[in-house]
């Protein structure tokens, strides 16, 4: 089975579990565990650096970083998000052609 | 009594429509970005079917393409969809039926339906859960189904810009979350956790790392 596939089958029955489980047992109480609302900001901003300045184990500044600089403003100025992510695609690529 | 319910589901429904836009794009990209990391167009539909979240689904797919381990992608997700469980034990108590019925009816707790099936004073909808999940399991899944069909006839991705297309979703992502400064410190933690950890292990894990930052400041807001 190829990593994709492990990843797609462990991924999606461990969260309808997660579900499942989280409704049945219907506690009100963990509403109130703080440290999950800030599971989201850690993670995305991990996922950010490390798409942006990484490849393997090297850390790197390359044409990406005017792809992630475009996201910024366009998330910052509120662009409707498919602009953004495709005015940054656009700009890496040609940042891409002029300086690499 | 029947006709109320059945309005219900319709209502749950009609409200998924003004954040259609954003459902489809999300699902394209997906589909895409899934394929161009080495996901079978067949294995990106199905994890938009079971995982049926965006944003766990990015970060499994961005990991196991960065050539990261399996067991990072898997909890970098999981950790991801942790917010399920607090969502989905504050409607439990309003679900109805056995056991199974239950279990089923919470696979609809994701973020937009569980929003639009808050009635406010603790109170939820199942008719709108399920009538507005349905919507967007329907939209999610076939719209990965069309960007997984475009991820496979479109050449390589770096040299169109679209490796900045990762980065620059997890910044649309994270906007919402940065509000207040905890959010902030947060995500500055977190990529500062990220950035370290990098020379040091295998792709995937500086993401799991970073996970450790949001339990910094304990159980304060």
């Amino acid at each position: 089975m190829s990593r994709a596939w492990a990843a797609v089958i462990l991924v999606g029955s461990a969260t309808m579990l997660l579900k499942a489980a989280a409704a049945i047992a219907g506690n009100t109480q963990l509403r109130n565990a703080q440290f999950l609302s800030r599971l989201p900001p850690a993670l995305f901003a991990a996922l950010i650096v490390t798409q942006a300045f990484t490849r393997g184990r090297l850390l790197l500044v390359d044409a990406r970083v005017a792809g992630l600089v475009v996201a910024l403003l366009g998330a910052w100025r509120r662009g409707p998000p498919l602009a953004v992510l495709v005015a940054a695609v656009v700009v890496t690529a040609v940042v891409r052609q002029c300086v690499e | 009594m029947q006709l109320l319910r059945q309005q219900d589901y319709y209502q749950g429904a009609k409200a998924v429509a003004p954040l259609a836009v954003a459902i489809v794009a999300i699902g394209i990209v997906f589909g895409y970005t899934a394929t161009r990391a080495g996901f079978s167009p067949f294995a990106a539909v199905i994890m938009s079917a079971t995982t049926f979240a965006g944003s766990a689904q990015f970060a499994a797919v961005a990991i196991i393409g960065a050539g990261g381990p399996l067991s990072a992608a898997v909890s970098s997700a999981l950790l991801l969809n942790a917010r399920y469980a607090p969502m989905g034990a504050a409607i439990g108590p309003e679900l109805r039926g056995s056991l199974w019925k239950r279990a089923l009816v919470a696979q609809f707790v994701v973020d937009e339906a569980w929003a639009i099936a808050y009635l406010g004073g603790g109170r939820f909808s199942t008719q709108r859960l399920v009538g507005s999940g349905l919507v967007l399991l329907a939209t999610h899944v076939s719209a990965t189904a069309v960007g997984a069909g475009v991820g496979t006839t479109i050449g390589d991705p770096a040299a169109w810009g679209l490796d900045a297309a990762f980065p620059a979703l997890f910044v649309i992502l994270l906007w919402p979350h940065v509000r207040k400064p905890s959010g902030i410190v947060a995500a500055l933690l977190g990529a500062s956790i990220a950035l370290a950890l990098t020379p040091l292990t295998p792709p995937g894990i500086p993401i799991v790392g970073a996970a450790l930052a949001s339990f910094v400041g304990g159980n304060r807001r």
